[in-house]
């Protein structure tokens, strides 16, 4: 089916998942390579959170399997940097981005209060990374949405994984930090996996290398398809796209 | 007032105060966030259960109380963890179940014409060698275990759902903080009694909370702000022979009130 040379980073099998009696998800078939750019679309309910819950091993596998990098869940999860949809948790609590992006490292879990230099140096280079040095020591909560989320996505690089995995990463953020998110995410790309669950079309459209619509099942498109519906008319809205979407046969 | 300090009661009544307020300090930061206060409430009410068990077989009170309490910890802790919905409802039955089982234990004890008063509202002015013991153990056992945990205790209280992905045993560490703040709960009655814990727990760490940027110096300046608050209450009380737990609480309200006035005018 793909010819992709490069080998497969996710492989969903025959998945489906229900919520006492209703079904969410019906036989998920989906394989995500190395460096995809994938991006999730599909309404609420649709089962796209379900989905991602189930990647990070949170949900409980009911039928069919997942594999990463052609491991179980459990044994692979720390290849997998999550950024989770809601930032805005916890905004009084005092704690520097610094130290949340110190977070993300599972390991030297029993540590004293302090923080190793390595660990410092290394949390700082990912902040760098994603454009926030200046804001090292700065308090979480006295960040801006879209800065807050560079922080999160500098936590979930910080055990160096091989897929980033971000749930409706620009949902609390002005237009501008969007593009800006989406230009980091670009630039990630080039070293790893990148999957997205969103609802802004218009902008993934720049950047995703692979679309994936999921109401229930899951249907893939051809990007180009949807650059075409786009530009064939005028204007189109991104409730009408995601209905073509979701019909479409592509 | 100086030679007040020469009272061995007064000396006893001010370690207890800086112990009681720096053990507050740490366990009401992890109190405030993880957003527990109603739940510490609920078990400092309950407690009031383990007191009316402690008079009614004459068991130690500390014994007793400390007993009790953790019980009441682990079935809040078993609750909000495993129920979804109506956690309120529980906390509140927990909290109103506890004092009913303290009063009726107390009403039939024969001859125990308990001071009710004493346990809502505090007797710092009683504490007793045994009592600075109680208190200096569970302090140097709340260090012990913030010393070796901090980090998953940070990673927990900040954001609990990622600390699991990331292979932490939330529920583990959710527990023990209950459990922690039982045992904080039982040593903080003597000073503030039942009724006024929840504010020493909470007014010193609101204050700090502002004041700084990590969670460990938020549970150093609330243990140092509260035991400040403390002191001064406990003069109040003895210079105006007031009831000291009521007396430190207003202290410690006031001075939030000002520390907020003055943030506005910044």
């Amino acid at each position: 089916m793909h010819k992709n040379k490069t080998r497969a980073v996710i492989e969903v099998k025959n998945l489906s998942f229900a919520y006492d009696k209703d079904l969410i998800l019906e036989d998920i078939n989906l394989m995500i390579f190395e460096k995809d750019f994938m991006v999730f679309i599909g309404p609420n309910g649709g089962g796209k959170s379900t989905l991602v819950k189930l990647m990070l091993g949170i949900n409980p596998l009911q039928k069919g399997s997942i594999t990463i990098l052609d491991k179980s869940i459990r044994k692979s999860i720390s290849q997998i940097g999550y950024v989770p949809q809601n930032t805005n948790i916890n905004l009084n609590f005092p704690i520097k981005a610094i130290e949340v992006v110190m977070m993300g490292k599972s390991s030297l879990r029993t540590s004293l209060f302090g923080y190793k230099k390595e660990e410092v140096h290394h949390a700082m280079e990912l902040l760098e990374k994603v454009g926030m040095q200046e804001f090292a020591n700065s308090k979480i909560g006295s960040l801006s949405g879209g800065q807050r989320q560079r922080v999160m996505i500098a936590r979930a690089l910080c055990a160096d994984p091989k897929i980033l995995l971000l749930d409706e990463p620009t949902s609390s953020i002005d237009t501008d930090g969007q593009k800006q998110i989406y230009e980091l995410l670009k630039e990630l790309n080039k070293e790893i996996t990148i999957i997205v669950v969103s609802h802004d079309i218009s902008v993934l459209l720049e950047y995703a290398s692979k679309v994936a619509h999921i109401n229930k099942k899951l249907s893939f498109h051809d990007i180009s398809s949807i650059k075409n519906i786009e530009t064939k008319s005028d204007h189109i809205c991104e409730v009408e796209l995601l209905e073509m979407l979701g019909k479409c046969k592509c | 007032m100086l030679e007040a300090l020469s009272y061995e009661f007064i000396q006893n009544a001010l370690i207890a105060g800086v112990l009681v307020s720096l053990i507050s300090g740490i366990i009401g930061s992890l109190i405030v966030a993880n957003r527990m206060v109603f739940l510490a409430g609920g078990i400092a009410h309950a407690a009031y259960g383990g007191i009316g068990i402690a008079i009614f077989t004459g068991i130690p009170i500390f014994l007793g109380t400390s007993l009790f309490a953790v019980a009441a910890a682990l079935f809040m802790a078993f609750i909000t963890i495993n129920q979804r919905e109506n956690i309120d409802v529980f906390i509140g039955l927990t909290w109103a179940v506890g004092m009913a089982i303290g009063i009726i234990l107390v009403d039939l004890t024969p001859g125990y014409n308990v001071d009710l008063l004493s346990y809502l509202f505090g007797s710092i002015l009683a504490v007793n060698r045994d009592d600075l013991y109680f208190m200096g153990s569970l302090f140097v056992v709340i260090l012990f275990v913030i010393t070796f945990w901090y980090r998953n205790i940070l990673a927990v209280s900040y954001d609990s759902e990622y600390a699991a992905l990331s292979g932490i045993n939330v529920k583990f560490f959710y527990t023990l903080i209950l459990i922690l703040s039982a045992l904080t709960v039982v040593i903080a009655i003597k000073v503030v009694g039942l009724i006024l814990v929840i504010a020493l727990l909470s007014i010193p760490v609101y204050i700090a909370q502002r004041l700084s940027s990590s969670l460990f110096s938020m549970m150093l300046i609330s243990g140092l702000i509260a035991s400040v608050f403390t002191t001064i209450g406990l003069w109040f009380s003895y210079s105006f022979n007031i009831t000291s737990g009521a007396s430190i609480i207003l202290v410690s309200a006031l001075s939030l009130m000002l520390f907020m006035l003055l943030s506005k005018l910044k």
